[in-house]
This record gives structure tokens, C-alpha cells and sequence, in this order.
């Protein structure tokens, strides 16, 4: 690929999802010069996997597709995809990035055609479902993927899969010798939007997931409801297939816990209270979602929405940190627990559980910058020096709204390095 | 109830008078790992996780909160912290850390020493024969330990029960793990009035930490 031409007065961004084309866009649209880095073959982040925002219950391709128009209008963003950040090294104002970036197989001559997809026959788990279902192993990442280009995947090349998918590319757009690259940029700032993880469900041991086909995080939920998602929609039970209509949820799963995530997550309550929706959308009257919980933190102005789900006769909620789950001979996932408000012991069954699993920043477990400094969650604070900054869920657990405005505040703050990188160097001139 | 336990306790009354009205305060300050009770919020996982949980009066969660309500009486005289039988299962799932059944223990152990828990309280009379019988010797003698056990309710009661037991007393004997010659004395550590003294400091000094004798 061609290096695209940086300077100490470029801006970086690390990370393609709101927070990362946000911050990007602001910058670019005060005239500064960005390179947007993306890890995955795709920009949007977890944001293209939602299927509907809170509080208005729209979609996110509407707030994405904004973005991309943007994105496209802006001649002063480099967006490079399947690129990781293999180190940073100087300092506020000259820093040197090197970039590893990934083979994709598949060059700008791509028109989104799909025959290579029809032509190979080999399928790879679907990351954009959360490995809920399979995808060919050429594909497109979803409907909303930038840039719309397809992608084989690494474990077909050198099979015959991967010359089907040649053969049938009209417009020789799978280059098979595409190789990884290591590139060198210098930028004067840079911004961490590396973003969030679902926190991994399975090390709550007592909840089951993964021991239990019905056991579900509300990420893979929030795929379930999207009708591009691996259900085509339906709330149907992983274990039989069955549609799901008594349907738990578990706060805090993994949040506010000294023994998993010490923080709280802050978009989970408000996550599950819209879930519940889905819910009803699906079923109706006959729907019946309970919430378990420790208290419901419906931040800021979203208290209103908390007391329309309220009032809503499908949604029941429970005050209490369920304490275990088990299974019956029918797959139904049996909770147990005591309530707070009396102290009842319970042991109820429901069709489907869907864990409200904790945000964790996507960054714990890669090594950063020396210089970077991280709370004791591990969120990203920024650098002592001003010039590199911690921006969106990778700064903080944020919804999409409040990623934006970190998002917004951190591309103001870059600004502010490069403006001072300019002067000095104005000066010295 | 000896002379000096006597004593203690009426200091001990004195002492806590001054924590009228705010129950948590005296937790805080006399019992052990008291001061971590202010951190429960409530969520009822201690409670959910106990194997014993439906045999409780009160869950941990429960005492918390009357803790903080200051029902002292309802609290201290209750036979809920003497059911938990040290599985840790709380402990390792609080979400807040809390040390619960050091907790337990402690209240177990304040209400004790305040003559508060109800009569015949099992877990507390086994406790109490236990450690009589240690604090002897320096060792478990488990032959009268087992003797003791079994006429704690009086003399009929007691023939009756070693009747009932007299197969697997015979077995033991024959397994040579119980000697009818402990009857007499049995075995002992080398300093008895040494190991009684270290006792007796550790405990003076437990009680001055506690405040029961400031």
C-alpha cells in the first residue's frame, strides 16, 4: 500500500468505531490532517452491531450512515482497515507510529459484488455476530461496512477456495499475493478510540454461560433482535430453537464486581430496559421480561425511559444480584436468588436468560505506550504530556451519545497539540 | 459462668452503653471485621449462595441491613450466624468483598461473650465443650469430649446416647484410634500452665482491642 503522507502535524486516531470516526471528523472538518486506524475490515465498531439505539429506539445505520457521508466528503482523512498499532514511540507533538497492517486479499477494485461470496464454499465464524452463526470465508463484513469492499479470509488462502474466488471476480479485485506490511507514520497527536469489550461472560462460573445453551449475553441478544443478525430477528432459544418468551435479565454481570469488573458499566441498565422492548415488539401482550437487579442506574436524562418501561405490564423487575443459575431437564435456565425487598427466596424459570454483561476496555491485555496512563480498570486517561488522549468507551464505559461528546473533547484536545507543534515550529523558523 | 467472666461482662455492659442508638458503630468498633459491614450494598448474592440459606432466620444480607437498622437485640440474640458452617461460598462471590463468615463469626463471637445467644443453641454448646476441653490440656481429649457431648442433657439422656454409640466407640478402640486409658488424665502438651497463660494474654488483649475492659 502506499504510506499515506503524514506530519507532526497529523492527528492519529487509533480505532474506527463512533468514538474513532467521530474524533477523526472533528479534526478533519477544523482542517486538520487525520489518519484513521482500524483494526478490523470494517469501520462502525460495535456500534453496527447494535440493533437499536436508546432512548428513541432508531437505528444506528441511520447515525452511521451520517457519519460515512462525511467521512467520504472529507479529503483530509486517511483510513487505513485491518491495521494494528504496533508501537509509539517520541514524544507530545513528534511521535512515530508503526502500523502493521493485514492482508485483505481484496483491492479498491472491488464493487461489493458478492460472486467471490457465491463461488467459495469453505464457512468462518461470523464475528460481526459474535460468532453466533457462520459466514463464507469471503464476505462482507455487514450492510454498513466501510470501505464496502469484501474480505477473504487468511485460512482459505492457498486452497482451492481461494482460486474459486479469483476465477470469479469479473473486475480482478482478489490479489491472492497480497502480503502483511509494516508501515511508519509520524503524527503529532494521537487518540486512543480503541474502544470496549463485552466482558467475558464465561468467568462468571455460577451463571452457566457456556454450560448453558440459554444463557445469553445481551450483546448476542442485541444480534438476535437485528434482523440482519443470525436469527433473521426472532427471539428464538439457542438451545431448541424455540421462540423465547419469558426472558430474564441479569445486571451487572461482571460490573460493580471487586471479584470481575470493579466499575460499573453505566449503558447496561439502560441496555436491558430497552431490551425488554425487543421483547415486546416480538410478542406482545403475551411477552413477559423480568429484570434482575441491583439498583437500576438509568443515567442522566433516560429516567423517563426507565419509567415508561416501568409502567409497561411485560416488564417485572427484581431486586436482587441472582446468585446462581441452573438448568432443568427442559433446557430452561432455573435462577436462584433471595429479593432484597423482603427477602424471598426464589427459584424461577424463564425460556431464555440474557446476561447485561459489563464493558472492558478493548485494550486490557495489549500492551500500549509506556507513557499511557490507564485508571484501575484499565480505560485509557491519556498520556502525563497532553499528546496522546483517551477518547470514548475506550476512556470511560459510554453509551454511543456520550462517546461522541468524549469523542469531541478529545479531538479538541489533539487540535490543541498540533496547534502548539505548528507555533513552535513556526518559531524555530 | 466463672467470677472473671462476671466482671468482664459487666464492664463490657458499661462500655457498650455508649453505643445507644447506633448498633453499627458497635459492630464497627467490637467485632471482628465489623467495620467492613458498612460496605454491603444489598445485592443478596451471600444470601442466594448459601447452602444453608433456607434453614436461616436471617441471611447474611438481612443481618447487614438490621445491623445498619440498629435492631441490636434481634440481631445478637438470634441463632442465624451460629448456621453457617465456614464454606466460603460468600465470601469468594461477594461482589464487594466482604469477609461474611469472618463476619458471621465475629457476631457469633461478640453475642457470646455478651451472654446473648439463645439457650442451647447447639453450634455454641459443642464450641464451648470443645474449647473447655482443649483449654485443659493443651489437647483434645476426644474421649471426654465425646463424654461430655453425650450428657450435656443429663445423666439419663447421656446413657442413652453412649448406648447408641457404643458399636462405634468399640470399632474405634479396635482401630486403635480412641484409648479408654484417656479417662484418666490422657495425653497432654509438656507446659499446661504455660499454654493457659498464653491464653489468657491473648485473650486480655483481644478484650482491650475490643474495648470490652477500656
Amino acid at each position: 500500500m502506499t504510506v499515506p503522507i503524514a506530519t507532526s502535524q497529523t492527528i492519529l486516531v487509533v480505532g474506527g468505531g463512533i468514538s474513532g470516526m467521530t474524533a477523526a471528523l472533528e479534526a478533519a472538518e477544523c482542517g486538520k490532517d487525520v489518519v484513521l486506524v482500524e483494526r478490523s475490515a470494517t469501520l462502525g465498531g460495535r456500534t453496527a452491531l447494535l440493533y437499536r439505539y436508546f432512548p428513541k429506539m432508531c437505528h444506528p445505520t441511520c447515525g452511521l450512515e451520517i457519519n460515512l457521508r462525511r467521512l467520504k466528503a472529507n479529503r483530509r482523512i486517511r483510513v487505513i482497515t485491518m491495521a494494528d498499532v504496533q508501537s509509539i514511540g517520541g514524544s507530545r507533538g513528534a511521535y512515530t507510529a508503526t502500523l502493521k497492517v493485514a492482508p485483505r486479499y481484496v483491492n479498491e477494485n472491488c464493487t461489493a459484488c458478492g460472486e467471490c461470496e457465491k463461488a467459495v464454499a469453505a464457512e468462518v465464524s461470523n464475528p460481526f455476530n459474535y460468532g453466533l452463526n457462520k459466514t463464507k470465508a469471503a464476505y462482507l463484513p455487514h450492510a454498513m461496512a466501510y470501505p464496502q469492499r469484501y474480505v477473504l479470509d487468511p485460512s482459505v488462502i492457498g486452497t482451492a477456495d481461494a482460486d474459486k474466488a479469483k476465477a470469479a471476480c469479473k473486475y480482478g479485485a482478489i490479489d491472492l499475493d497480497m502480503a502483511a506490511e509494516t508501515i511508519e507514520i509520524n503524527v503529532g497527536a494521537v487518540v486512543w478510540a480503541t474502544g470496549w469489550k463485552p466482558y467475558d461472560a464465561a468467568k462468571i462460573q455460577p451463571y452457566g454461560y457456556g454450560r448453558f445453551a440459554n444463557v445469553v449475553t445481551s450483546v448476542e441478544f442485541e444480534r438476535m433482535a437485528d434482523p440482519a443478525g443470525p436469527t433473521g430477528g426472532k427471539l428464538l432459544r439457542p438451545s431448541d430453537g424455540k421462540e423465547a418468551k419469558n426472558i430474564a435479565f441479569i445486571q451487572c454481570a461482571g460490573s460493580r464486581d471487586e471479584n470481575h469488573l470493579r466499575h460499573c458499566s453505566r449503558i447496561c441498565c439502560m441496555a436491558s430496559l430497552k431490551q425488554t422492548q425487543y421483547v415486546r415488539e416480538a410478542h406482545g401482550d403475551t411477552a413477559k421480561s423480568t429484570i434482575y437487579y441491583i439498583d437500576i442506574r438509568a443515567i442522566d436524562r433516560f429516567e423517563d425511559f426507565y419509567r415508561n418501561v416501568q409502567n409497561d405490564s411485560t416488564v417485572t423487575f427484581v431486586k436482587s444480584k441472582v446468585a446462581r443459575i441452573a438448568e432443568d431437564k427442559n433446557g430452561d435456565p432455573i435462577l436462584h436468588g433471595v429479593d432484597t425487598e423482603g427477602y424471598h427466596r426464589y427459584a424461577t424459570a424463564h425460556d431464555l436468560v440474557v446476561l447485561a454483561v459489563g464493558m472492558e476496555p478493548e485494550s486490557n491485555g495489549i500492551r500500549l505506550p509506556d507513557d499511557i496512563v490507564c485508571d484501575s480498570s484499565g480505560f485509557i486517561e491519556g498520556s502525563p504530556d497532553g499528546g496522546q488522549i483517551g477518547a470514548g468507551a475506550s476512556a470511560s464505559p459510554l453509551d454511543v451519545n456520550r462517546s461522541v461528546q468524549s469523542a469531541t473533547a478529545a479531538a479538541l484536545r489533539a487540535i490543541k497539540v498540533i496547534h502548539k507543534t505548528a507555533s513552535a515550529e513556526m518559531a524555530q523558523k | 459462668m466463672s467470677e472473671s467472666n462476671k466482671a468482664a461482662n459487666t464492664v463490657a455492659a458499661a462500655a457498650v452503653a455508649r453505643y445507644r442508638n447506633n448498633f453499627l458503630k458497635e459492630v464497627e468498633e467490637r467485632v471482628e471485621d465489623g467495620d467492613m459491614v458498612k460496605m454491603c450494598m444489598q445485592c443478596g448474592v451471600c444470601a442466594g449462595s448459601c447452602p444453608l440459606g433456607p434453614h436461616w432466620e436471617h441471611s447474611p444480607q438481612k443481618i447487614f441491613m438490621m445491623i445498619r437498622a440498629g435492631k441490636r437485640d434481634e440481631v445478637l440474640s438470634s441463632d442465624s450466624m451460629w448456621m453457617c458452617t465456614s464454606c466460603y461460598n460468600c465470601i469468594v462471590r461477594c461482589p464487594r468483598q466482604l469477609p461474611i463468615t469472618h463476619i458471621m463469626h465475629g457476631l457469633a463471637h461478640y453475642a457470646n461473650r455478651l451472654g446473648m445467644v439463645p439457650k442451647g443453641q447447639p453450634t455454641r454448646d459443642i464450641a464451648k465443650l470443645f474449647w473447655d476441653n482443649l483449654l485443659k490440656t493443651g489437647r483434645v481429649n476426644e474421649l471426654k469430649f465425646s463424654l461430655a457431648m453425650y450428657f450435656k442433657d443429663g445423666f439419663v439422656q447421656g446413657i442413652k446416647n453412649a448406648l447408641a454409640m457404643q458399636g462405634i466407640g468399640l470399632s474405634l478402640m479396635k482401630a486403635k484410634r480412641l484409648s479408654p486409658m484417656e479417662i484418666i488424665g490422657g495425653h497432654k502438651c509438656k507446659d499446661q500452665s504455660g499454654i493457659q497463660k498464653m491464653i489468657a494474654k491473648a485473650r486480655e488483649i483481644e478484650d482491650r482491642r475490643r474495648g470490652a475492659l477500656a
